[in-house]
C-alpha cells in the first residue's frame, strides 16, 4: 500500500515501552486524529471540503445505524463486532467533518448535530433501516466493498489531508468487507431460511447501489482530489458477483432508486435517524459527556 | 460453509448456541501466545475474527490463536495433592541445592 505518511501525526503517545509477556498489553499506537486535523492550519477549498462532507455524513450515518445493534446482535460477539465497525466508521467521519468543517469554521460536532436532514450529503444506502441481521449484512457489503474501493484510490489524492485519512480508513474497511463477505457466505450457503432471508435482503439493497457510482458536477470540480465515483464500478460489480455466486445468492434485477442524498434529498428514514442522534446535544447545547 | 471444525462442534449447536473457543494472544514477535480468554462462534474462522474484536483492540497482538474449547484436556483441581505437590520438600531437584565444586567459575 502506498500511503502517504500523514503530516500531523501525534507520535507523543507511543512511549508505552518495550513489550511485556502479557496477552492484554495497550499502546495507543499511531494514527491521524481528529484531534491532529482540527490544529492544522491547511483548510480546504469549498469543492474539497463539500467532496470530503459527503464521505462524512455516508460514514456518520451508517455508524448511527450500526450503533442500534449494540445489545440486539444474535450473539453478544457480534454485538462487539458490529459496534466496532460502527466505531470505525465513525473515526472515518470525524476526521472527515472535521476537515469539511475547517473551511467553514466549524466543528465536527456542529457538523453532526447542528444541521438539518437537507443539509446532509450522505447517499441513501447509508440510511436504510438495519432490518434482521441478513439485511444489515447485505447493507455492509455493498458498503464496504464500495469505501474499499473508494479508500484504495484515495490514498493517491492531491489533497494530503484526504489522502491521509483514507490511509487510515483503509485498513479498517478492509475489515469490515471481509466480516460482510465471511457473514454473506455463511447466510447465503448456509439453511433454506438463512439463503432466503439473504436473497432478500441484497434485493432490498440493490436498488441504492448505483446512487454510490453517480457522477455529478462536484465530483469533477475535484478532480485528482477526488474520485470519479463511476471509475470505481466495474471493478465494484466483479467483486460483489464473485461474493453473491460462492454464496449461492442471484445478482439482482431491479431498478434503481432515484436517489439525491448528494443534492439533500433524502428517503423518509433519515428525519428519525437524526432526530435520534442529534436530541441530547439540542436538548443541552454545549454539554460534554 | 458447514466446515469439519464446525461438525465437531455439534452438541453445542443442538443446544442453539454457538461453540466455545479459548483465545491466545501473541503480544509481539518473539513471546509466545498467552490465554486471553473464551468466546462464542459458530466456526474456526469466525471464532479468529471475533477474537481480534474482542482481544486486539487496544493493539495487544500481532498473532491469535483459536482452539475449541472442549479440545482442552485440564488437570483435574481435585487432584492437586498427587499432582503437584509431590514435589515438595525435594529441594535437590533444584540447582540451588548443590554446592558449587571449587574452580567452576561462571556458574
Amino acid at each position: 500500500m502506498n500511503a502517504p505518511t500523514p503530516a500531523h501525526a501525534d507520535h507523543s503517545l507511543d512511549s508505552f515501552g518495550d513489550a511485556a509477556a502479557s496477552a492484554t498489553r495497550v499502546t495507543p499506537g499511531n494514527a491521524l486524529r481528529p484531534e491532529d486535523i482540527a490544529i492544522q492550519t491547511v483548510r480546504p477549498s469549498e469543492d474539497v471540503a463539500q467532496y470530503a462532507l459527503r464521505l462524512g455524513d455516508d460514514s456518520l450515518i451508517l455508524a448511527q445505524r450500526l450503533g442500534h445493534w449494540i445489545s440486539r446482535g444474535p450473539e453478544i460477539e457480534e454485538d462487539i463486532a458490529l459496534g466496532n465497525i460502527a466505531l470505525d466508521l465513525l473515526g472515518h467521519a470525524r476526521s472527515f467533518l472535521t476537515y469539511a468543517g475547517h473551511a467553514w469554521g466549524k466543528t465536527e460536532d456542529d457538523l453532526a448535530y447542528w444541521r438539518e436532514e437537507d443539509e446532509f450529503r450522505s447517499a441513501w444506502i447509508f440510511e436504510q433501516p438495519n432490518g434482521d441481521f441478513g439485511v444489515t449484512i447485505a447493507r455492509q457489503l455493498v458498503v464496504a466493498i464500495y469505501q474499499r474501493l473508494l479508500y484504495s484510490r484515495l490514498v493517491e489524492s492531491a489533497d494530503s489531508t484526504i489522502a491521509a485519512i483514507a490511509a487510515k480508513a483503509l485498513k479498517e474497511v478492509d475489515y469490515h468487507r471481509d466480516h460482510a463477505i465471511q457473514w454473506t457466505l455463511r447466510l447465503g450457503d448456509g439453511t433454506d431460511e438463512s439463503h432466503r432471508r439473504m436473497q432478500a435482503a441484497i434485493e432490498l439493497m440493490w436498488p441504492y447501489v448505483d446512487e454510490l457510482f453517480d457522477d455529478d458536477e462536484l465530483t469533477e470540480r475535484v478532480g485528482d482530489a477526488g474520485v470519479r465515483p463511476s471509475t470505481l464500478r466495474g471493478e465494484f460489480d466483479a467483486e460483489i458477483r464473485a461474493v453473491l455466486d460462492e454464496a449461492t445468492l442471484a445478482l439482482p434485477a431491479v431498478p434503481r432508486a432515484s436517489g439525491g442524498g448528494r443534492r439533500g434529498e433524502h428517503t423518509e428514514h433519515l428525519g428519525y435517524l437524526l432526530a435520534e442522534m442529534q436530541v441530547l446535544a439540542r436538548k443541552h447545547p454545549g454539554a460534554t459527556w | 460453509m458447514m466446515s469439519q471444525e464446525n461438525e465437531g462442534q455439534a452438541a453445542g449447536q443442538q443446544a442453539n448456541v454457538w461453540p466455545l473457543w479459548e483465545v491466545f494472544v501473541r503480544s509481539s514477535r518473539g513471546l509466545s501466545h498467552v490465554h486471553a480468554g473464551s468466546l462464542h462462534a459458530p466456526d474456526a474462522e469466525m471464532a479468529l475474527r471475533n477474537a481480534r474484536d474482542l482481544y486486539t483492540r487496544r493493539n495487544e497482538g500481532v498473532s491469535i490463536w483459536v482452539v475449541p474449547s472442549e479440545a482442552i484436556m485440564a488437570s483435574d483441581p481435585d487432584a492437586k495433592g498427587s499432582f503437584f505437590e509431590s514435589p515438595q520438600g525435594k529441594d535437590y531437584r533444584h540447582a540451588t541445592y548443590y554446592t558449587k565444586s571449587e574452580g567452576v567459575k561462571h556458574l
